[in-house]
């Protein structure tokens, strides 16, 4: 007999489910809509589990205390929208320089600035890929259902153990505030990652000395194991080297390496009807949602359209589009923004003969059926 | 003792990066020597700092140490207490770090009265970035950009700290150098949110503009304009004229933040299983 619990959920209640299930027992989060529903529930149900809930004084020191606890050996987790994201980066650099495990669910409504509170948008996927200075890997989850919420969520906090690095959620209002029946996964059914610890004595112990797959193994403060970290550029046992230009190349070199080498892991992306497909529509997010109809739709109308899904942003799924370059004739790439992922789509192709044709929207509204079907029969 | 204090040091990561006569190393000798006093295994302490010449002490020091973000040492710092509840946390700061930047973060600290100690060095200047006026730069004195004179009014940071909630607050100087390893040592020993602002003279930064030529006439600066509380309660106002004064502010019993936390999770777990 299957113990799966069917509820309907908001996203936004998946997401704080889900983290809880990924392990997580720490949140330092301020209130933002269209997040503030996920501080909300784990303001309940962390301290039931013996987790830490903080609210903050901002989402800057929320963003500090997340690193924070984590360094303390919790697996963390914190979330906002825009103008709070924003806040955030200098710390998720941080984080990504001293290779501590993190997730930010970043909320996404319309900008810039205060922009359009809080309407849904698209217009935060460069900010997640490049909001913090310099040139850092980033691994970026997107759902476009309240389910995927729930086990991206999971995915990201296995992400970020893993490489330890911080892991963008990157949801938005529509699917934040989405209710849908959800089929909630058992306990083990979904796999669960936990860091790697070090295996070495202390005498032994360089807190930055990374194993084959490049990430190096952690190990908690106060078991005899003492050690420094700093966001400077820093030699292997975790002290500055800033005029070091050898160590600067090869840690910076290595943080993209350790999430290159699980790219196969890390990209998600699903093929939806597009075996025959002449037209391929790309989307991600609460779009997604929109350009499945549309593929519906069109197939009823006897055009031989098909959908990939990303639910992986960052790194970008180059790849399944590659897949179908002698394939398809046009790709369509919806969005809520003025074309932030139809670049990297023109990129990847620009030496294919498929023509890639933008649909954009940023009005507050979403993207219809009927809009992406307007622009599919207009591209055939 | 000088051999004692080099067992909580990395000697093997000096030299510092110091100017010659800062007084952050005065000020750092103070806390380590407390820590040697109070007996504290290394293991059982962090020290959490941010940017700025401060920040740089717990590089040298052998702890558990990390170095974080302008101004936010103490927002990790607080993430890290929640989750390691049993070490030792402290917090070095500065003038700039704590009460620019991270001014915000330390007020909120102190009146969530979270079990953490911070020192914050007060050099009056932005020493690592070469001398720019920081919000502890007594007003009229001269910095890389105040050719004139700063214009604006400075904090008291012992009574905003105290104002905001600290459950002890204290204020040593460098020259005070043994005074400011007591209050330390108090402040390490009180449970809830403690802060000790220890004066430190920045030659490089500030004396040179600002008539102290060299690290002595900033030291018999510190020695002539500070005057202990108690002293200060016995002397007349002409006495007390441009004097700062030195001593315990704030020694006081309040709930501290994570035993509230913890009692208040307990009950919740307590309650989810009563319920199964």
């Amino acid at each position: 007999m299957s113990k799966r619990e069917v509820r309907l959920m908001q996203g936004n209640e998946a997401c704080a489910e889900a983290a809880l299930y990924a392990g997580v027992k720490f949140f330092a989060g301020y209130p933002i809509t269209p997040a503030t529903e996920i501080m909300e529930i784990l303001s309940r149900k962390l301290p039931q589990v013996g987790g830490v809930f903080l609210q903050m004084e901002d989402e800057i020191s929320s963003m500090a205390a997340v690193i924070g606890a984590s360094i303390g050996g919790l697996k963390s987790l914190t979330a906002t929208s825009g103008p709070g994201f924003t806040l955030k980066q200098e710390n998720i650099g941080y984080a990504a320089m001293v290779e501590i495990p993190c997730v930010i669910v970043d909320v996404q409504r319309g900008g810039p600035s205060t922009g359009l509170p809080t309407l849904p948008a698209q217009m935060d996927v460069m900010q997640a890929r490049w909001g913090t200075h310099g040139d850092h890997p980033i691994v970026v989850l997107c759902p476009s259902t309240v389910y995927e919420y729930y086990t991206l969520t999971v995915q990201a906090v296995n992400f970020a153990e893993m490489l330890r690095t911080p892991v963008i959620v990157l949801s938005d209002a529509i699917v934040g505030h989405l209710r849908e029946k959800v089929v909630l996964p058992e306990l083990g059914e979904l796999k669960i990652v936990n860091r790697k610890m070090t295996t070495v004595a202390p005498k032994d112990f360089l807190p930055y000395k990374a194993d084959e797959d490049g990430v190096p193994p952690f190990v908690n403060y106060g078991t005899g194991y003492r050690y420094h970290i700093t966001s400077n550029n820093h030699d292997e046992g975790g002290f500055p080297a800033t005029n070091n230009h050898q160590i600067a190349d090869s840690l910076l070199r290595r943080l993209h390496d350790k999430v290159e080498k699980r790219r196969s892991e890390i990209v998600i992306t699903e093929e939806i009807m597009t075996e025959d497909a002449d037209v391929i529509i790309f989307a991600y997010g609460c779009t997604a949602r929109s350009a499945y109809s549309a593929v519906e739709e069109a197939r009823k109308k006897g055009m031989k359209v098909g959908l990939i899904k990303a639910l992986t942003l960052w790194p970008f799924p180059f790849e399944v589009l590659l897949k179908y370059s002698k394939q398809a004739k046009h790709v369509i790439v919806p969005e809520m923004n003025l074309g932030q992922l139809a670049g990297e789509v023109e990129r990847t192709l620009k030496d294919c003969p498929v023509k890639v044709t933008r649909l954009n929207r940023i009005d507050g509204r979403m993207i219809t059926p009927e809009q992406i079907v307007s622009t599919i029969s207009e591209v055939i | 003792m000088a051999t004692h204090v080099s067992e909580y040091l990395r000697l093997d990561k000096m030299p510092h990066i110091w100017c010659p006569g800062c007084g952050t190393g005065i000020i750092l000798g103070a806390v380590v020597r407390a820590i040697a006093k109070l007996g504290y295994k290394r293991d059982d302490v962090v020290v959490v700092t941010g940017i700025g010449c401060s920040s740089r002490t717990n590089a040298i020091i052998d702890f558990n140490t990390f170095q974080t973000t302008h101004g936010r040492a103490l927002s990790f710092a607080t993430g890290f207490k929640m989750a390691r509840p049993e070490m030792k946390v402290i917090v070095i700061t500065g003038d700039g770090d704590g009460s620019g930047i991270g001014g915000n973060h330390l007020i909120h600290t102190a009146r969530r009265n979270i079990d953490i100690t911070t020192i914050l060095v007060n050099n009056g200047i932005y020493g690592m970035t070469g001398g720019q006026y920081s919000p502890l730069t007594p007003r009229g004195c001269i910095a890389s950009t105040a050719a004139t004179g700063t214009m604006e009014p400075c904090f008291d940071m012992c009574e905003l700290v105290k104002a905001a909630g600290a459950t002890y607050v204290a204020r040593g100087t460098a020259y005070h150098a043994t005074m400011l390893e007591q209050l330390i040592a108090k402040a390490l020993e009180h449970h809830g949110f403690s802060f000790v602002e220890g004066i430190a003279q920045c030659p490089i930064g500030f004396g040179r503009r600002n008539n102290q030529k060299t690290p002595v006439d900033m030291l018999n600066w510190q020695k002539d304009h500070a005057i202990t509380i108690a002293a200060a309660a016995k002397a007349s106002p002409e006495e007390l004229a441009g004097k700062f004064l030195i001593g315990e502010f704030v020694n006081k019993e309040a709930p501290e933040f994570s035993d509230v936390y913890w009692e208040a999770s307990r009950k919740a777990q307590q309650k989810v299983k009563e319920a199964r």
